[in-house]
């Protein structure tokens, strides 16, 4: 049995080497497909990372009125984090926002000048709630809007809450989010669909140029396994040769488009995520390619050796 | 050793190759099937070899039906015959000597018998210096040496050559001739199929005749006679 696969793997590297052309061509298609394959995945997974940053931006604030005092505040914080929606409630004193705005306009003079013209803390203190989900805003924002549910001296507190600014922004966002996660579902299925079926039909055409071959084999007596094999392993050496190119193709790609994604999410960019999760692409790039060629060629040689007898 | 017994084998599209025939071939013998082209010598050389199903009657090799040959011995049953086709049937991507290396390859040689035997069929068949040579490189003559060393190599029983010559001038006819002859007198049986009177007659051995699918005449010491 050792010596057959030694046969067999020999003469898969044999037949690899010396196929040239039919070689390259399989390749550089099968390189095509994986790296279809690879960029959507990628893509996708680095889309969804930029959307949960994205989701993370959306909040309420819930600006308080100026005579609040700490222990209603409190007591009101502890209330919303009581609610099964919400994820943390931040607690902004009359301070911190002073000095939050005072850093997010210090380009700006005039705002400066204003502030100091009408002395003091013109600002309140701010709560500020995350959602577990973005569909669960308004459902914090009605409990918020419903005295029955608050005391009346929570209630009182209460000077603003913003939902109503962002609502709309916010539902945008959820039906952007939702949107952009079917859309790349489907997307990456019809794109894995057409990769597979081109390399398939690749490999089958060139396992067809050698049908002759085959008919030759069996007539010297040769098994289907023995057959068979040398085109497998043909098959695994196409899927790790483009696989490796595809690899070294995605450095550059994600080198170029890293300051377009940098600029769009503000943050994380595509080269930096490609670069943290290289072993994970790696092995799905790598096992991609293989079980590809190895499938392909498998089915491919299948028919020559079926259809006789 | 071979004995076809009462074979016809008529196509799906209605053509019959091979109508009612019946002879035996003994083991050593050297038979050359004669008879225009669409006669049925080579529906007979692929029946023997398993690659058809006859429609009625048997076709037994050692006594084994060949018919009830299950698929996957098909193989084994294979390496016993050697094999040599008109169009030669190389394996191109291949050396001359990785061509007959893999007939014992598939038949689970060893590398020490495949070095040892390899070198040795090769300059039976003269082809010494072409070893590692690929099958473009060389003439037809050549190929067919080639392919010859290939059908022999694994010791089989039988040898089929179905129009060795058939591409080749005289010249090369003739050494291929000469060397099947050899092997025959080395102990191989052998089937020759041909349209060649010259090979035929200067043989001087058994000639079995077809026509339309028929026997038409089985002689001892034949002639090409049609």
């Amino acid at each position: 049995m050792w010596m057959t696969n030694k046969r067999i793997i020999k003469a898969g590297f044999v037949n690899f080497w010396r196929n040239g052309s039919v070689s390259f061509s399989a390749v550089f298609v099968l390189t095509i497909a994986l790296f279809v394959i690879g960029s959507t995945l990628l893509f996708t997974a680095f889309l969804g990372t930029g959307l949960k940053e994205l989701e993370d931006k959306i909040d309420i604030n819930i600006y308080l009125s100026q005579d609040a005092t700490e222990t209603q505040i409190l007591d009101l914080k502890s209330k919303l984090e009581g609610l099964p929606e919400v994820k943390t409630v931040t607690y902004v004193t009359k301070d911190q926002a002073l000095e939050d705005f005072r850093i997010r306009h210090k380009d700006n003079q005039y705002i400066f000048q204003a502030l100091d013209e009408v002395g003091g803390n013109p600002l309140t203190a701010v709560l500020n709630v995350k959602a577990k989900q973005v569909s669960q805003y308004e459902g914090i924002s009605n409990f918020l809007g419903s005295k029955t549910d608050l005391s009346a001296e929570s209630s009182s507190i209460v000077n603003k809450v913003n939902y109503n600014d962002n609502k709309v922004a916010i539902e945008r966002m959820n039906s952007l989010i939702a949107g952009a996660k079917q859309l790349g579902a489907i997307i990456i299925i019809i794109l894995v669909c057409i990769s597979v079926l081109i390399t398939f039909n690749t490999i089958r055409l060139a396992i067809f140029i050698a049908r002759d071959e085959i008919k030759v084999m069996r007539l010297v007596g040769g098994g289907n396994y023995f057959i068979r094999g040398p085109f497998v392993v043909e098959g695994i050496l196409y899927g790790i040769a483009a696989g490796i190119i595809t690899l070294i193709l995605f450095y550059p790609v994600s080198y170029w488009f890293k300051t377009i994604t940098q600029s769009f999410y503000g943050g994380v960019d595509v080269l930096s995520y490609f670069l943290a999760n290289f072993v994970q692409i790696f092995f799905i790039i790598m096992l991609s390619g293989i079980a590809l060629g190895a499938v392909s060629s498998y089915l491919a040689v299948h028919r020559y050796l079926v259809d006789a007898r | 050793m071979i004995y076809f017994d009462n074979v016809s084998k008529t196509y799906p599209d209605g053509t019959v190759a091979v109508d009612g025939v019946t002879f035996a071939i003994e083991e050593n013998e050297f038979v050359s099937l004669v008879g225009h082209s669409g006669a049925g010598k080579t529906t007979l050389m692929r029946l023997l070899l398993g690659e058809e199903q006859p429609t009625s009657g048997t076709v037994s090799f050692d006594s084994v039906d060949i018919q009830k040959v299950k698929k996957r011995d098909l193989p084994k049953f294979r390496q016993r015959v050697g094999v040599i086709f008109q169009d030669f049937r190389l394996i191109p991507q291949k050396t001359v000597y990785e061509n007959v290396a893999f007939a014992m390859e598939v038949a689970g040689k060893t590398e020490e018998e495949i070095s040892a035997d390899v070198p040795h069929v090769l300059e039976l068949v003269d082809l010494t210096n072409k070893m590692w040579n690929f099958p473009r490189q060389l003439s037809g003559g050549e190929l067919q040496r080639v392919a010859i060393a290939r059908a022999i190599v694994n010791h089989p029983d039988l040898i089929l050559a179905d129009e060795p010559t058939g591409n080749l001038d005289p010249v090369n006819t003739y050494e291929i001739i000469q060397i099947l002859k050899k092997i025959n007198d080395l102990g191989t049986t052998v089937i020759l199929t041909t349209h060649n009177k010259g090979v035929v007659e200067a043989l001087g051995k058994r000639v079995i005749t077809m026509d339309h699918g028929k026997v038409i005449r089985d002689d001892p010491t034949g002639k090409y006679a049609l």
